[in-house]
């Protein structure tokens, strides 16, 4: 396959800084007072902008709770987003969903569960009736680590793998199902591992590498949409900050570890690559950056001002 | 007309929908060359093929899960759950995604999803392949629960099931499947929300759904030997329900009585009580009774099991007791 260039690197570049840039401003909110939770994904970024570089618009994907980066990978409106952070009758969701189950049906992103590994057997069910109508589109499924121990998953999986479904399967591993680490819950060394039990091809790729993922997802991207079946693709990585606002990730790994995953920012490491490679500049990459940053703050006006939905308006949308 | 069974009925129902609508299709374990646990689907895969009538793994939180996916880009599933009993596993799928993925997203998606399940005691089946969970589901908002009592019913009710689209837990009895009765060969469908008059009566009204409606109308049938009218409700769904129905008998006769097969206690029975209890108080001359199942298992030894289940005669003591006979 040809070496992906310069422009394809630069939308992975723009999509990983939004990731992190939208997450950031959102924790920057909820301190200042948004409700509910909020779940960031931040050291993660590489993972959802590399594999939904290569995706088309008619794909489908669906995430978890920690599901902001794929969601923006996909094309979601940053500014609906932050709407529904803030719980206002302009975001996503109405400001019914929240953080965790924000959709945008219209660019074929189906949504995200709070209840992990629930995605994957609706995954499947995209990519059943996606394959019955004929049709060459394919279902990407983002889930973390600790899905894989889920009853959810092992069904989900044992069901595309039978029925040869065009479902890409990718597990960010962030070496955590929430404090717990993946030794302490899984005999194997590696996950791609479980693919093995459903007689299905499963990778593993440096989860920090936007360019080692992106190549990976290409192949496997391709594969699912000719027919192949599903293919699980683990890309290991790490969750610098915790689980959840009221976590400050410190009680259950050391120190040492989290700095010495924070070396390894994806998205420090893709701007080494590309200005080594000189395939783009600092000044460029600034650019891109401070636009994010504007957009973000139009995002943030935008929720603020946008108006809260009346609580009579709760009882709508039970109901088709 | 001709007579044909519930289980007859159903097949025409899904065989109707599948020719009528390419986007139905069924999935579910040992439904195809099996024609599934209670031969509901006998003979439709030799008419659909193997893409429609799909048989799954053993794996009830895939097939609910696939149901809600395959729903989401086009397609209107029908996926049969073979026991009720076995719908726990598929119960998260069913109650935090099927039923809250529309509500969760504002609005934005159709869930046009369809849980054929069965359940009921009566067989010796045992505790793990007899229980009435209907009001589990009934309590979810998003869902639809439908429970038919006889083949016509069933027919109609299912196709309106399938053309719904909200997600619908149509429980069957498995009692139910040989029972015959006339089903009109021309098509029609019959709305959800709509209950019916069973049996009219001015003496006292039974409210009730699936087999316990012919419970209700063996009992009828005896009391009326001694002189009491009864009345017998179905009110075919449990969501969305048929209120002005209830309410209405109820005023005209003055006594209610709700039969279910579950366990009395938290049953949707008691759902149908509160109701009386709420809206029709003032035209009660008796406090409402229920009858229901004991608060038990489902013995497999059938002594037990007869002791344990709703029965007419139970229903007919109840109701000799309430007109103070």
């Amino acid at each position: 396959m040809p070496e992906i260039d310069a422009a394809k690197l630069k939308e992975i570049y723009t999509i990983m800084v939004k990731i992190r840039f939208f997450e950031e401003r959102a924790i920057t909110e909820y301190r200042k007072g948004l409700p509910g939770f909020v779940h960031p994904s931040i050291g993660q970024e590489a993972v959802p902008a590399g594999v939904c570089a290569f995706l088309r618009k008619d794909d489908y994907t669906i995430t978890t709770h920690r599901g902001h980066g794929d969601i923006i990978a996909k094309g979601a409106q940053l500014d609906r987003m932050m709407a529904e952070l803030f719980a206002r009758k302009t975001g996503y969701c109405k400001g019914k969903g929240g953080s965790m189950h924000i959709a945008d049906v219209e660019r074929n992103i189906l949504g995200a569960t709070g209840i992990v590994g629930d995605g994957i057997p609706i995954a499947a069910g995209v990519g059943a009736a996606l394959k019955m109508q004929g049709r060459d589109s394919i279902m990407v499924a983002f889930f973390g680590d600790g899905a894989t121990n889920s009853g959810a998953f092992h069904e989900g999986m044992g069901l595309a793998a039978a029925w040869c479904l065009p479902v890409l399967f990718v597990c960010q591993n962030n070496q955590y199902q929430q404090s717990t680490p993946t030794r302490d819950y899984c005999r194997l060394s590696d996950i791609a591992d479980r693919a093995k039990g459903y007689g299905i091809p499963g990778m593993s790729v440096d989860g920090n590498d936007a360019v080692a993922v992106a190549e990976v997802a290409r192949e496997a991207i391709e594969r699912c949409r000719k027919g192949e079946g599903p293919i699980l693709i683990v890309a290991n990585t790490y969750r610098t900050v915790g689980h959840h606002m009221g976590d400050p990730g410190t009680s259950y790994r050391p120190k040492e570890e989290v700095e010495a995953w924070k070396k390894k920012d994806p998205i420090k490491r893709l701007r080494q690559q590309m200005v080594g490679n000189k395939m783009a500049t600092d000044a460029e990459l600034d650019e891109i950056e401070n636009s994010v940053l504007r957009e973000l703050d139009e995002a943030v006006k935008f929720a603020q001002e946008s108006p809260e939905p009346t609580p009579e308006e709760a009882l709508e949308d039970i109901y088709a | 007309m001709p007579e044909l069974t519930f289980r007859e009925a159903l097949r025409e129902a899904l065989r109707e929908e599948m020719k009528r609508d390419p986007k139905v299709f069924m999935m579910g374990e040992e439904i195809a060359e099996y024609g599934g646990s209670y031969k509901v689907s006998q003979g439709l895969l030799e008419e659909f093929g193997h893409e429609r009538i799909r048989n799954t793994p053993l794996a009830e939180a895939a097939i609910a899960g696939a149901a809600l996916g395959a729903s989401l880009v086009g397609l209107r599933p029908v996926a049969e759950i073979m026991y009720i009993d076995f719908s726990f596993i598929a119960s998260d799928q069913i109650i935090n995604q099927i039923a809250k993925l529309r509500y969760m997203t504002g609005g934005m998606v159709k869930v046009p999803v369809v849980i054929r399940t069965q359940g009921g005691g009566g067989v010796a089946a045992g505790p793990h392949h007899s229980q009435s969970l209907e009001a589990i589901f009934a309590h979810i908002p998003g869902l639809y629960v439908v429970m038919p009592s006889n083949a016509y019913d069933a027919k109609g009710l299912l196709k309106s099931s399938i053309r719904e689209d909200n997600p619908v837990i149509f429980i069957e009895h498995k009692k139910l499947y040989g029972e015959s009765c006339e089903v009109p060969e021309k098509e029609y469908t019959i709305p959800l929300g709509k209950g019916d008059i069973k049996r009219e009566g001015k003496d006292m009204s039974i409210i009730t759904y699936s087999r316990c409606v012919n419970f209700a109308l063996e009992a009828a049938a005896e009391l009326a030997k001694d002189g009491i009218e009864v009345e017998v409700v179905d009110v075919r769904t449990l969501k969305p329900l048929d209120e002005e129905i209830i309410i209405s008998s109820v005023q005209k006769t003055g006594k209610a009585m709700v039969v279910y097969e579950a366990c009395r206690t938290g049953g949707f029975g008691a759902e149908i009580a509160a109701l009386i209890g709420e809206k029709a108080f003032d035209y009660l001359d008796a406090p409402i009774r229920r009858v229901a199942s004991l608060d038990s298992p489902v013995s497999f030894n059938p002594g037990q099991e007869r002791y344990i289940l709703v029965n007419p005669e139970k229903i007919k003591a109840a109701a000799l007791e309430m007109m103070g006979k």
